[in-house]
């Protein structure tokens, strides 16, 4: 089937580049391998899980970093710290590592540079979200087509 | 053989019990998913306070959850707003109740204090986040092992420190004699606290603290 190659060949390769580009690491791997006839859509509900934590906590980082009166860093390090944790746990590999940088800059109480990694960690997630939904997609489109997803071995 | 593992099993099924504790919901549903697909029956709280609802330690329950089943094991993350992981394990081990279930700590940093003084007060391991299959897949050969030599030498963990020396020198003869010994022939029985495992040298991975070695 010409349909179901093409879009396997797109999956294989969304995924490559996803990986070597560093947007993913091999514990998202782990994940994939984990979803079985149980949990058909365990790899997709973990990601929507993840991408509704980095909303929610951008939103606490962007709210706490504007307080005019002071900004309370231990407020902002704890939401930094949870989402190293769920982006660590799901392989987003890039947004765990501003994550580590922005929690120095807590650390530090630089205002600038807490700024500045928030700008980073939304750009990353943005980019991230689109790109898994992409991957999604394929994965959806390959199954309607009566394909495998291929690679999961 | 059966006997010994429905002491540790709850219910009819044979399944250990998990009751995990994490105020990550990402973490949660990965910790619930490693569980399930290692056959386990799992709990999962969002907080040390709800788990000690759970387990019915701020009543006068035995450890029966809501649903009757016993808990087999406890996974908590260590770094959770309220009640840290670590103050649990603290509740857990000074309960009468419950201070015999394994409380296994999970924490997303690896820093040698929190490390130690949680396997102070009684924590089985410390595991580094993100929590493996290989992680889990050992911690249930880990319990299993450890309940069952508990159950046929008739005691508790901690125990053993007394026997030190009977301890050395029955284990290099059941290391010989694999037949005598519930544990695979390839390695020794596990269920023995640091102390005794520090005496002969155990393999690598019986260590509580391999996960301070590099990760696989």
């Amino acid at each position: 089937m010409d349909v179901v190659n093409q879009l396997q060949r797109q999956f294989i390769d969304n995924s490559a580049s996803l990986h070597r580009e560093g947007f993913l690491d091999d514990q998202f791997t782990q994940l994939q391998k984990l979803q079985d006839e149980n949990s058909p859509d365990f790899v997709v509900e973990v990601a929507s899980l993840f991408f509704e934590d980095c909303e929610k906590l951008i939103n606490n980082m962007s709210r706490a970093l504007e307080q005019q009166q002071g900004v309370d860093f231990k407020q902002v390090d704890a939401s930094v710290h949870q989402l190293k944790g769920s982006s660590s746990s799901i392989g987003a590999v890039r947004v765990k590592n501003i994550c580590v940088a922005f929690r120095s800059f807590c650390e530090a109480q630089n205002r600038e540079g807490c700024l500045r990694c928030l700008q980073q960690v939304t750009h990353e997630y943005s980019l991230l979200k689109n790109k898994l939904q992409t991957l999604f997609r394929l994965e959806k489109q390959i199954l309607a087509a009566g394909g495998s997803i291929p690679g999961v071995e | 053989m059966e006997a010994a593992g429905e002491v540790l099993r709850s219910g009819s099924s044979q399944e250990l019990h998990v009751l995990a504790v994490d105020d990550s919901y990402v973490d949660r549903k990965v910790i619930e998913k490693l569980l399930k697909i290692s056959s386990c029956k799992v709990t999962a709280v969002e907080s040390g306070a709800r788990a000690l609802q759970f387990l019915g330690l701020d009543g006068e329950k035995g450890a029966l959850g809501f649903n009757g089943l016993k808990v087999n094991l406890i996974m908590t993350d260590y770094s959770m707003p309220g009640m840290t992981g670590y103050e649990l394990l603290k509740k857990i081990k000074r309960s009468s109740a419950f201070r015999e279930i394994p409380v296994v700590i999970m924490s997303s940093e690896n820093i040698l204090t929190r490390i130690d003084s949680c396997l102070e007060e009684g924590a089985e391991e410390f595991l580094v986040k993100p929590v493996k299959l290989s992680d889990v897949r050992r911690l249930m050969k880990d319990c299993i092992m450890r309940g069952e030599t508990e159950v046929k030498e008739g005691r508790r963990v901690d125990k053993r420190k007394l026997e030190d020396d009977n301890r050395t020198s029955s284990l290099s003869s059941s290391s010989s004699t694999p037949s005598s010994s519930p544990s695979p022939p390839s390695s020794p029985p596990f269920g023995f606290d640091v102390a005794t495992s520090e005496l002969i040298s155990s393999p690598p991975h019986s260590s509580k603290r391999a996960k301070l070695r590099d990760s696989d």
